[in-house]
């Protein structure tokens, strides 16, 4: 019966990701902070630096990876709101839990397609990857961990407009970029950078991908994968739970 | 758990912040009834529908949908409703077609089902040639009609329905109430909150005036007319003017109203005004053009209910 009733709930999240595919991909805020933010940001870093490929790669996949995979989860809810389509979905039989696995996981399929994109420029310009396995793994991992992490970002403040939690969200990504090992290795980093750098999942997949390209990471692989594993779930559960005491007073 | 009623409500109440927007109803609805449920602005008409829907919580009171809780048993209620809330929230960045097998994907409905009904329900409404456009470019009228499309979709036992033909066109307005009555003649509970009178009247087997969040009085809208004491009236018209004043004094008046060429007496016993009425016209030599008697409009009794809330 339990199973049944996971299984129905699951289906119904998959209407909800097919919706928001259709809707939000192509949303103006998702495109911007998606895709052309993390593109122009990384040819900024890059442009007039001789870095070989074998490092850039890495920042390249791991800033697609979490800006794409965070730029879906935000816009939804307080989208939803806004145009009290948010009311139609809570008063149709489908969990709270069931509205917002949607959510993630149409925010995990963005970030995890786009995130292909590097790999393949990285493969097209002569970067081996030495553990593939490990690298297609740690993107669905750490996609599914800033996915969930994006929901995150639009439980508070309970608001209607997109822009602001668009900005807000920013404000918070931004920093996480800049303390993750994407344009300086961990190992470069003096020790407090280290320390704050422990604190962002981003860190966690920059290194993965280092260690999946070049053969050496900072952290042990399995450090990596347990503690994007962690922050994954500890980002789903908390989003869904503010949100849950929060939507009422989006409604 | 089998019952005899689609909704039962008990002591329901709902606070925001120091206002009481519904306070402690309670009221049931048989299976297969219209109920509507009338009220003016700000009554409490659409926060109760959005609690009985589960969209917002009480915070006091219970209430079932064919017997299963609200809060605990929210899915399972909300599987049995469709719904046609208040505020129009189609996706309007989406198609009519891609909303209806969203709404059937939500319900839990077959595919097949879903484009079958799909089809037949756009057709029964009209949509069917624009199905594939955007909603955001539907009037008013078809974006209301494409709401109940996505409501019956799910071929729900009870449809809530919240103000459903507020702002349309009066042939839109026909089609709306006439599809509301042959869904309900299939055996539909149908639960209708309006602040139309003559709709309330033409559609509800019973009728719930709410006012302030309070139930002002339940029953059928024949019933509540005839128990209103106070609002039978007397239409007359003479053939000259006369001063309302004298006739507001008549003993037995308590109401004295202009309309157009007639004058309009709300009286407790007609008949004792108009032997006052044939007096007045004999001794001021007027001669008397009309004089009907006039039983209370569901409109008198709710004004009236609503100024005694």
């Amino acid at each position: 019966m339990e199973t049944n009733l996971f299984w129905e709930q699951f289906t119904r999240s998959l209407a909800i990701v097919k919706k928001n595919i259709r809707i939000y991909y192509s949303k103006g805020p998702v495109i911007i902070f998606g895709l052309l933010v993390p593109f122009f940001l990384f040819l900024s870093f890059y442009i007039g630096r001789n870095m070989p490929a074998k490092a850039l790669i890495p920042g390249l996949l791991g800033m697609t990876a979490f800006f794409t995979a965070t730029s879906v989860g935000p816009a939804i809810v307080p989208w939803e709101a806004r145009a009290k389509t948010l009311e139609r979905l809570i008063s149709s039989p489908v969990s709270i839990w069931t509205i917002f696995l949607g959510d993630v996981l149409s925010s995990f399929l963005f970030g995890a397609l786009v995130s292909v994109f590097p790999i393949i420029v990285g493969l097209c310009i002569g970067v081996q990857i030495v553990n593939p396995l490990i690298l297609g793994f740690g993107v669905v991992l750490a996609t599914f961990c800033f996915a969930s992490f994006s929901i995150l970002l639009s439980a508070y403040p309970p608001t209607d407009t997109p822009a602001s939690v668009m900005m807000l969200s920013s404000m918070i990504k931004f920093p996480l970029v800049f303390i993750s090992g994407i344009f300086i290795p961990i190992e470069e980093l003096p020790a407090w950078g280290k320390t704050i750098s422990s604190i962002s999942p981003l860190t966690y997949f920059t290194d993965l991908a280092r260690y999946s390209i070049s053969g050496k990471g900072y952290y042990p692989i399995e450090l990596d994968l347990i503690v994007l594993a962690v922050f994954a779930i500890a980002f789903l559960v908390s989003a869904i739970k503010i949100h849950e005491r929060t939507m009422q007073k989006r409604l | 758990m089998p019952t005899e009623n689609a909704v039962e409500v008990s002591n329901l109440t709902k606070h925001f912040g120091e206002l009481v927007a519904v306070d402690h109803i309670s009221f049931q609805v048989k299976k297969g009834e219209l109920f509507g449920f009338l009220g003016p602005n700000a009554a409490g008409k659409t926060t109760t529908i959005r609690m009985l829907t589960g969209v917002i919580k009480p915070d006091d009171g219970a209430a079932s949908v064919f017997g299963y809780g609200i809060l605990r048993e929210g899915l399972k209620t909300r599987q049995l409703m469709g719904i046609v809330p208040e505020m129009a929230n189609a996706y309007v960045d989406l198609s009519a077609w891609n909303n209806l097998m969203l709404i059937g994907e939500l319900y839990g409905v077959p595919k097949s089902l879903r484009r079958e009904r799909a089809t037949r329900l756009l057709k029964e409404f009209g949509l069917y040639e624009r199905r594939n456009h955007l909603v955001r470019g539907y009037s008013r009228g078809m974006k209301q009609k494409l709401l109940l499309c996505m409501a019956l979709i799910n071929e729900p036992q009870i449809l809530f329905l919240d103000e459903p033909t507020s702002g349309l066109d009066v042939e839109s307005q026909r089609l709306i109430r006439d599809m509301i009555r042959d869904f309900n003649r299939n055996g539909v509970t149908v639960f209708l909150t309006t602040h139309n009178m003559d709709e309330a009247n033409q559609l509800c087997d019973r009728i719930a005036i709410i006012n302030r969040g309070k139930i002002a009085a339940i029953d059928s809208p024949e019933r509540l007319r005839l128990r209103s004491s106070g609002l039978q009236s007397i239409e007359v018209s003479f053939d000259r003017g006369v001063d309302i004043e004298e006739l507001s004094k008549f003993h037995g008046v308590n109401e004295a109203k202009k309309m157009g060429d007639k004058i309009r007496l709300y009286v407790d016993e007609p008949s004792e005004v108009i032997d006052k009425l044939l007096d007045f016209s004999r001794s001021k030599n007027l001669k008397i053009i009309t004089l009907n008697t006039l039983a209370p409009t569901l409109e008198d009794v709710f004004l009236k209910l609503v100024k005694e809330g």
